[in-house]
């Protein structure tokens, strides 16, 4: 009987298996079982893993550590809306905030170096993308996210907001510069 | 008040109609089909907009019309249709009476009311909040209560079903078992009451939230309450999904299960984990722990894929199966050759599970890996992946069981029968390429739900590569191929329901239950056995093998590839 009828026989629990079917299962268990450990594995030998450190608190609170470090290491300012430029000391921690529809500060990193980089928004859903480097984490409001992240290469960079945010979501960008490490 | 127990045999294809679930299933559809024409319209504006040659609206409008597409197809132009899915698993293939045909229609008329409320409220212009309505964006009142009261209505659906199950086995208009395809339905079914329950306990707060009654919602429990909702809900087209699949083989076929006992753990892997897929949307989230991310990304180490991987081999098989055993047995592929690629039945359907499994399952697995979802999390690879499971997988599936029902259940003859025989191909296959570009773009970083990746207005634009801009502009041209697929699907379909020759049957007429129905069948006493003497070195349907072996290599080599890339990206933790 077809898979519309019910079945002929009333035990059909007892049919025993084709090879096939045997087979495939025993190829397709294995298989989900490496991509089961890939994802410990990773964040064993890994380098790329994102942090589960997260704080809750306010926009005020978050708004007045960002402000903190921008008054601490602003080196420039950019464009016609002076959004500062800052350059923190290595190893520092460092805030972006995410809110409509900007980021700001602008970051200024040197290659190599580690950074603890957080990010918040300060009002709805916003996204970190990272491009070229294609790295895409969501911003919460009111969830602070700390992450160490260690730039590669120096250039110039994108930060784009990918999670909708509203009419003007489009214009949400900014700039990250990498630098090579000052000589000291 | 005496139920209504009259029943219609189809001449043609021996299945029963029980008058009043004819009608349901009829009007389910249609529901379904006039969502799927809007859908349909709105695909095209979202389209164009995003062809960046083209640009054709202006923000606003593309929001609007993108949440309004969203809304459309993936609930009211599915879910309606799954409803009739559901009710033609219990009624007709139990030979059963549709219980409380009365409540059934409520549930309809409540789905068409939530429908229209939640489309007027985006129409209206202040609800583009998107198909995921996250939180804090709010909209109007309306958008979240016609969401509700179309999942009260689905929801009272589901139950009209499970109490047509218990009507079947009290009046036993069955033997045995239910068929694998009920057994299938059964499945979405469940999933959707737990889905729809999610879905209860954070739109019932959000409704509230948007009319004042809730002073604050917490994003990240929207999210993660949402999903279970958002994410089960595609559980339910894939369990809906694949026994349409099992449908379409044993019509088409004649095909057999290869067993019964496989697929039915397949279905029921699927009830006991595809559930913990709400994870796979908050990957890239604070707040959550790895260990959470890990074991809910994976439905408890990828038991659910495994599930899928199963029923990607036994429906082809069972087809290959059917096949050698009707003589076409030489070689690996005669079988496959000699299928009827010319009827949009089958070919709708098997070119919806290849495109399932190679496009959709596999980008599915590679978004749901903790790590790798960093580079992929929000750019437009996501709808890449899911127009490959919901739109080839689902939505193609249905159209090719729509040229079965038109002519048993509506007793239309089909119009324009040449133009249906291309319709697959156009449709599905322009969908294919669609969702590979836009995979492609995802790949070099361009995000989703975004009006402008030229970033028009921005005072620190983000410069693209041409290769996306050509991405998207091959995706956006296929996309009008599949739109002009889909156009041909409505037109056949609506042609031939309203306008399509009707079919005449002498002497026909409805008759009380029982007179005139084929009795049931007598359980047969025969020691279950294997199959007989086809195939290739023992294995029965050694093509579907060595199919699935090419889906295995594909898969564990574009599985590395991503690693591999993932390993080139700045470190972080």
């Amino acid at each position: 009987m077809t898979a519309i009828h019910s079945p002929a026989q009333r035990v059909w629990w007892k049919q025993p298996l084709d090879r096939v079917e045997g087979t495939w299962i025993v190829i397709a268990f294995v298989w989900c079982l490496v991509m089961f450990f890939m994802m410990p594995y990773w964040h064993i030998y890994g380098k790329q893993n994102l942090s589960n450190e997260a704080y809750r608190t306010t926009p005020e609170a978050y708004v007045a550590k960002t402000q903190a470090m921008v008054d601490k290491y602003t080196v420039r300012t950019a464009t016609e809306q002076n959004i500062p430029v800052v350059h923190p000391v290595p190893g520092s921690d460092v805030y972006l905030i995410a809110r409509l529809w900007n980021f700001w500060p602008i970051l200024e990193l040197e290659e190599g170096q580690t950074y603890k980089l957080h990010i918040m928004s300060t009002d709805w859903l916003h996204g970190f993308s990272l491009q070229p480097e294609n790295i895409n984490v969501q911003i919460h409001p009111g969830y602070e996210h700390v992450m160490t992240i260690t730039p590669t290469k120096e250039g110039t960079y994108s930060i784009i907001c990918n999670e909708y945010c509203g009419i003007n979501h489009h214009t949400m960008a900014s700039k990250l510069y990498v630098v090579k490490p000052k000589k000291s | 008040m005496a139920v209504n127990r009259n029943f219609r045999t189809c001449p043609s294809t021996g299945l029963v109609y029980h008058e009043p679930a004819e009608k349901l299933i009829r009007w389910n559809a249609v529901a379904g089909v006039v969502s799927l024409l809007v859908g349909g319209v709105l695909a095209l504006l979202v389209t164009l907009t995003r062809w960046p040659a083209v640009k054709l609206l202006p923000p606003d409008w593309f929001y609007l019309a993108l949440t309004a597409h969203g809304l459309d197809m993936l609930v009211f132009w599915i879910i309606f249709f799954e409803i009739a899915v559901l009710y033609f698993a219990a009624s007709t293939l139990l030979k059963c009476r549709l219980a409380t045909p009365k409540v059934a229609w409520a549930a309809f008329w409540l789905m068409i009311v939530g429908a229209l409320m939640n489309n007027f409220a985006v129409f209206k212009g202040d609800s583009s909040v998107m198909f995921t309505s996250y939180v804090p964006m709010g909209a109007h009142p309306l958008f979240y209560l016609g969401l509700i009261l179309f999942a009260v209505g689905a929801l009272i659906a589901v139950f009209v079903f499970f109490g047509t199950l218990v009507v079947g086995k009290a009046e036993k208009t069955y033997n045995g078992s239910v068929p694998l395809v009920t057994f299938g339905a059964i499945t979405a079914a469940i999933i959707a009451t737990f889905t729809i329950a999610a879905g209860a306990i954070i739109l019932i707060p959000t409704f509230l939230w948007s009319v004042g009654l809730v002073s604050h919602i917490d994003s990240l429990m929207y999210r993660t309450v949402w999903w279970g909702f958002g994410h089960s809900s595609q559980q339910i087209n894939v369990a809906a999904h694949v026994s349409v699949w099992y449908a379409i083989a044993a019509i088409v076929f004649g095909a057999k299960p290869m067993s019964e006992k496989v697929s039915r753990m397949a279905f029921v892997l699927y009830i006991l984990f595809l559930q913990l897929a709400s994870a796979h949307h908050l990957l890239a989230d604070p707040g959550l722990t790895s260990n959470w991310k890990i074991f809910n990304t994976s439905y408890a180490m990828y038991l659910a894929v495994l599930a899928s991987m199963v029923h990607g081999l036994t429906v082809p098989g069972a087809i290959e199966v059917a096949q050698r055993e009707k003589g076409f047995n030489k070689g690996f592929f005669e079988w496959l050759r000699k299928a009827p690629w010319g009827n949009p039945c089958f070919s709708g359907m098997f070119i919806s599970l290849v495109g399932f499994g190679f496009l959709g399952g596999i980008s599915g697995v590679m978004m749901g890996t903790e790590q790798l979802n960093l580079i992929i999390h929000n750019t437009i690879y996501v709808p890449g992946h899911f127009h490959a499971t919901v739109v080839v997988g689902t939505t193609l599936a249905f159209m090719a069981l729509t040229y079965f029902l038109i002519p048993t259940l509506f007793r239309r003859e089909l119009m324009f029968p040449g133009m249906a025989k291309w319709q697959p191909y156009v449709y599905g296959l322009g969908m294919c390429a669609f969702s590979v570009f836009m995979m492609g773009a995802g790949t070099l970083g361009v995000p989703r739900r975004h009006w402008d990746m030229a970033f028009s207005g921005a005072i620190l634009p983000h410069e693209f590569p041409g290769t996306a801009y050509l991405m998207m502009g091959i995706m956006a041209v296929s996309g009008i191929a599949a739109v002009v697929g889909g156009a041909m699907y409505l037109l056949i379909t609506v042609g031939s329901v309203f306008f399509g020759r009707k079919i005449e049957t002498p002497g026909f007429k409805r008759v009380p239950v029982r007179e005139g129905m084929a009795p049931p069948p007598a359980p047969v006493a025969v020691a279950p056995a294997g199959h007989g003497a086809i195939g290739l070195g023992g294995f029965v349907a050694p093509g579907t093998f060595v199919l699935a072996m090419i889906f295995l290599v594909s898969f564990v080599l574009y599985y590395f590839v991503n690693w591999k890339y993932l390993s080139t990206v700045w470190p972080m933790n």
